[in-house]
């Protein structure tokens, strides 16, 4: 694609990163069909296609940004489904991130919407803050009802009660069962380890009967990719440099064979750490590193091998509907793999149609944009439904709260039925009713 | 290349136009700002783009109807949109112009098999028609590069074709009716589930207007069932000039492949880096062949092929072993264009036909105008039926290079027709050829085909400045249409 810069903006570095990006762009327009927004609103501004030629427009003019190119840069779900349709291998991953933060520093946003996404950001990557709030919350949302505008979508969302501190929050080590074979560090995450603590507790369960050592090293919290997402550089990249430190320091003591991330939307942002500290001096080396040992639980299990699955009743051929979570399937493009171990686990792992659609979760999107979330939800909801699933299963916490209220049937993580399957106890809503 | 002069009056009434749409399609659906209507400038063909003067989006058949009433009377020209894939510009927005997009129109209606067909919306892409029943065992036959994207409605427009109508033809044959909004506003159901619709054949008018006749509303498809098994042989050869030859002695053979198509060293290099389809990158041509049907037909025609290869220096010849790869095999085709953005900061895909007999000697033609323009190409087309995609490589940001580069593609339309084909396969005209009309239609000719345009837009308001070199006036051409009791172009001398 055409791109009209001037030398003094190609200055820039993240300018002329997103020059190459664009110039990759040939216009065919493939990406549009498999846009979750395209899909649902036909709108060319609101594909792909129309946003990069939005972003174009928005990086190379000096004139003030319309509250229009914001709209449909905001409505991106950043699910990347694109960059899996792309023939050409345009990085709208790194594009749509330079929108966001050349958004954040050039355009005010109304007072109420600067005010949630400062609260979002701060309040959910701070586990304790994030419990305070839902614990609040939950007083509140009987009320919601009469809260205006945003504020009651977001009360909606808030689970009616909030599960006690597990242990596996602290830093500890996790000593491997039988002989060591691995040793790992843990990202203990932010919302999830309130929301759904027992998939640490899986994942670590998980790990140690396999031959690992989990460690959760002091120091390390949230991935950044929550205010990474909403374009607050600052805050993702501090957020970054402190698990940077926290894994280096654990490296260099002990030794690090792989980051384990639970959390698929954090695995993406993890991976991608050496080129959001690229142009920082002091971490572009150390970044890189910490990247590349960056892996989805589900793919250190497939590199060790499930041990062999325990024949319960309970778990045998039980119809899976797998969730490929966007941040898995087209961000780490990790998709063959967790199938194939709940296959290997003695579960059926079935498609849902229209796998490549979002459902809606994308971070914190399902707060921010909530007519189009609950549209996708829905719709995700009926592809999952036309299956008749025994169980919803998926690696991200964000789609297993997007999914779970409304969803026939239980919504587990991935490795809480590898873990159930290889000795460990039944998942919590399993149980539960 | 040259559109129309904007119309002065009519774009100092915008404010009132876009007024009067908003009325008609509420909400955002009106897209007026510069910054949103910037990303409607092109289609699929970037080297031309033009802000559109507003866009609408309809979302019903009523709405459709609204607005090309409304623009006739006031006089405003329309531009028809689909997903914007179109590589020949048919979706290229004037200045003075309506872009009416019918993205919103993606809902399937009906899915008929007992009467073997699919009622859609034009909006729903070509893929989706086929995913749509494959779980039943059918599929929709015509199947374009940018399947994924391009919707149906832009396949009837075009008249689009895909890798394996060499056996099952282009779109024209595989639908059964359409429903048209008309620039009067009248909406006219051509065709149905039937196969026969009496009288003239307005269906094929309709397929391949690109645009100038009316607006497609709704398509019924013909659906077909899988064939029992299908196989792909990737075929290498050390020359180009080899493989156009296989080709030819394939078809004199009496064998219709399901499909055949060929790549040329770079097209191969670029589309095996994106999908890793194991196509040989020791070879200077690469044909896929695909062969349908009863396993044993398969078979058979598989030895026959592999003979007639052999024949023709055929440096590797390789049959798929399953299902995966043989769709690895064709995932590198479908995705050659776009691919080729990998090796190319831009690139110009030309669409000519010609007699199969002639593939090596203009595949060596082209790779002389390729060193006397200066550009590179790479070739990635539809053998089978002669059908050249032949990609021009070039850099929009060198100044210059897009100026070499239509004039490259130009000299290979030209050559397409000298050696005795056409100017299109499958692409259209669009803006992109309509300069060259005049290499393959005399002035006679060419005014025969607008009085057919002149009958259903007498006014000239559809698509204008597509298709064909200079729309003359409706009068001109010795019809007189009266309108509203006024003479039109009364300043015209009559005869």
């Amino acid at each position: 694609m055409r791109t009209d810069f001037t030398t003094e903006q190609l200055a820039d570095p993240d300018i002329a990163t997103s020059e190459q990006v664009l110039r990759t762009c040939t216009h065919c327009g493939f990406c549009t069909a498999t846009c979750p927004t395209y899909v649902l609103l036909g709108d060319e501004l609101d594909s792909p296609r129309g946003r990069i030629y939005l972003i174009k427009d928005m990086l190379a003019t000096s004139e003030r940004i319309t509250a229009d190119t914001v709209k449909h840069i905001d409505r991106c779900l950043s699910c990347l489904s694109c960059m899996t349709t792309c023939p050409s291998g345009v990085n709208y991953m790194h594009l749509i991130d330079h929108a966001r933060r050349w958004i954040e520093k050039n355009f005010r946003r109304p007072w109420g919407e600067r005010l949630l996404r400062v609260f979002l950001a701060t309040v959910l990557s701070r586990p304790l803050l994030f419990r305070l709030s839902l614990r609040c919350a939950a007083v509140v949302k009987p009320f919601s009802g009469f809260l205006p505008g945003r504020l009651a979508p977001l009360f909606g969302l808030a689970p009616s009660s909030v599960p006690p501190a597990s242990p596996t929050d602290r830093p500890s080590v996790f000593v491997a069962a039988g002989e060591r074979r691995m040793r790992v560090a843990l990202l203990p995450g932010c919302a999830q380890e309130v929301l759904a603590p027992e998939i640490n507790e899986a994942t670590i369960r998980l790990l140690t009967r396999h031959g690992c050592e989990v460690v959760i090293p002091r120091g390390s919290g949230c991935c950044g990719s929550l205010a990474h997402h909403l374009g607050r550089e600052l805050g993702a990249l501090s957020f970054a440099r402190a698990n940077i430190d926290a894994w280096e320091y654990e490296r260099l003591a002990s030794g690090l064979d792989a980051i384990v991330i639970n959390a698929s939307g954090c695995g993406t942002t993890v991976k991608d750490y050496g080129f959001m500290l690229r142009k920082d001096p002091a971490y572009a080396e150390k970044s890189s590193r910490i990247a590349s040992l960056a892996r989805d639980v589900t793919e250190v299990i497939e590199t060790l091998g499930l041990s062999p699955p325990i024949p319960a009743a309970s778990t045998v051929k039980r119809r899976i509907a797998y969730h490929s979570a966007c941040s898995m399937r087209h961000g780490q493009r990790v998709h063959a793999g967790p199938k194939a171990l709940l296959a290997a686990a003695g579960f059926e792992p079935l498609d849902v149609p229209e796998g490549h659609l979002c459902c809606g979760s994308a971070g914190t999107y399902n707060l921010l944009q909530p007519e189009i979330a609950v549209a996708l939800r829905d719709r995700k909801l009926a592809n999952i439904a036309a299956i008749r699933p025994d169980l919803v299963a998926t690696g991200n916490i964000g789609c297993i709260t997007q999914l779970a209220p409304g969803c026939d049937v239980p919504v587990v993580h991935t490795v809480e039925l590898l873990d159930w399957a290889t000795g460990g106890p039944a998942p919590k809503s399993l149980t539960a009713g | 290349m040259k559109l129309p002069a904007p119309d002065g009056a009519v774009m100092r009434r915008r404010a009132e136009i876009i007024e009067a749409l908003r009325r008609i399609v509420p909400g955002e659906a009106v897209i007026v700002s510069e910054a949103e209507r910037r990303a409607y400038e092109s289609d699929g063909l970037t080297a031309y783009r033009q802000l559109p003067m507003v866009v609408v989006l309809p979302s019903c058949v009523d709405q459709v109807a609204a607005v090309l009433r409304y623009c006739q009377q006031i006089g405003v020209k329309v531009v028809p949109r689909g997903a914007g894939t179109s590589l020949s510009g048919g979706a290229l927005p004037l200045a003075d112009a309506v872009l009416l997009g019918l993205a919103k129109f993606n809902r399937i209606l009906d899915i008929d098999y007992g009467n073997r067909c699919v009622v859609a919306q034009p909006g729903v892409t070509n893929l989706a028609i086929t995913q749509a029943v494959e779980q039943a065992g059918f599929y929709y036959a015509p199947d374009p590069s940018s399947q994924i994207a391009c919707t149906i409605g832009g396949n009837v427009a075009e008249n689009s074709g895909g890798v394996h109508c060499l056996k099952y033809g282009v779109t024209t044959n595989n639908i059964l009716g359409v429903e048209i909004v008309l620039i009067d506003g009248e909406v006219i159901r051509v065709g149905g589930k039937h196969l026969d619709a009496g009288g003239y054949d307005l269906l094929g008018v309709m397929t391949g207007s690109e645009g100038l006749l009316g607006v497609v509303t709704e398509v019924t498809v013909r659906i077909l069932p899988k064939p029992t098994m299908a196989r792909a042989l990737l075929i290498g050869f050390a020359t180009t000039e080899d493989a156009g030859e296989c080709v030819a002695a394939v078809i004199a053979a009496g064998i219709i492949p399901g499909g055949m198509e060929m790549m040329d060293r770079p097209a191969i290099h670029a589309a095996e880096a994106f999908v890793n389809a194991g196509y040989p990158l020791d070879v200077e041509a690469l044909l896929i062949v695909e062969l349908d049907g009863p396993p044993a037909e398969v078979d058979h025609l598989t030895d026959r092929i592999d003979a007639i290869a052999r024949e023709h220096r055929a440096t590797e010849i390789r049959p798929s072993r399953d299902e995966t790869e043989r769709l690895a095999f064709w995932s590198g085709r479908k995705a050659a264009f776009p691919a080729v953005g990998r090796i190319s900061p831009d690139y110009y895909c030309m669409d000519g036909t010609i007699p199969r007999t002639r593939l090596a000697e203009v595949l060596s033609r082209i790779r002389g105008l390729s060193d006397q323009h200066g550009l590179g190409v790479a070739n990635v087309f539809h053998a089978g039926d002669g059908n050249l995609h032949p990609l021009v490589l070039y850099d929009a940001n060198k100044p210059g290079e897009i100026e070499r580069a239509e004039a490259f593609g130009a000299n290979i339309l030209r050559l397409c027709v000298e050696v005795g084909g056409v100017l299109t396969g499958e692409h259209g005209v669009g803006v992109e050829k309509r300069d060259l009309m005049g290499t393959m239609f005399d002035e006679s000719d060419l005014a025969h085909q607008q009085r057919l345009k002149c009958a259903f837009d007498p006014d000239g308001l559809l698509n204008p400045g597509k298709v064909f070199p200079q729309l003359h006036r409706c009068a001109e051409l010795g019809r007189l249409h009266v309108r509203a009791g006024r003479l039109p172009f009364s300043d015209l001398p009559r005869f």
